[in-house]
């Protein structure tokens, strides 16, 4: 479960930065490696999970696979802050640093 | 246990490669006064670059995973398997196996998308001028 819903968003975030050139200005692409990279790995993981449980891999115990959920969204929830702290960092429509020098 | 913990070093050693061959470009880039490379080709320095944002990436989030399931600490020694010697083994045969197929594997991605990639920037002037054709 957490291979399927890192490459999930692994593919929404690919479309949305092949189709947005907004989302490309604010650095999506940051999102494309965590969530591909982390795919591969856990798509590499899964195999040789296979190769030691055979069939079994595909009928996990329900808490086995709502833990596995968990920590799959946990896992796009921190690729995704890891973006927005990337994003404000750079600041690349420089919101940030106007609302820092705007006088009041 | 700490199969992330090949690809990290792969994103390491490719990310102080990709600044040394970035600087070496500059430096090339300097001295000819003029861009080395055309437009139909990525520079080195920014496809090595890719490849260790991947290996960051994926590496960082299985980390992460690694903390959820107790196989890491924030504390020394860090590996839970470390305090047992008997799971060292195991720890360190994961990572012969596990560790280094993840690394060939998100490297071989790579290699894929950067063949794919210089053939999309060779073929679009070709497209663009067809396109220009039509349009007359």
């Amino acid at each position: 479960m957490t291979l399927l819903i890192t490459l999930i968003a692994a593919v929404i975030i690919t479309i949305v930065w092949y189709t947005s050139p907004k989302a490309r200005k604010l650095k999506v692409g940051l999102m494309c490696y965590m969530y591909w990279g982390a795919s591969i790995m856990w798509l590499v993981d899964a195999l040789f999970e296979y190769k030691e449980q055979g069939a079994g891999y595909f009928t996990p115990a329900a808490a086995d696979m709502i833990n596995d959920s968990f920590l799959g969204l946990c896992a796009v929830a921190l690729g995704a802050i890891v973006w927005l702290g990337a994003m404000l960092i750079s600041d690349p429509n420089g919101v940030i640093k106007d609302a820092l020098t705007q006088k009041r | 246990m700490a199969c992330f913990l090949v690809p990290a070093t792969e994103a390491i050693v490719t990310t102080i490669v990709a600044k040394a061959v970035k600087s070496h470009e500059a430096k090339a880039e300097e001295q000819t006064k003029f861009k080395a490379l055309g437009e139909d080709k990525l520079p080195l320095s920014k496809k090595i670059t890719r490849l260790s944002g991947f290996l960051w990436g994926g590496s960082g989030l299985l980390a992460f995973e690694h903390l959820w399931h107790g196989e890491i600490s924030p504390f020394f020694p860090f590996l839970t398997a470390a305090n047992d010697p008997s799971e060292i083994a195991a720890a360190f045969h994961e990572m012969a196996t596990t560790g280094t197929t993840m690394a060939v594997a998100v490297t071989a991605v790579w290699a894929v998308l950067t063949v794919v990639s210089d053939k999309i920037l060779k073929r679009k002037p070709k497209e663009t001028a067809k396109l220009e054709g039509d349009a007359v």
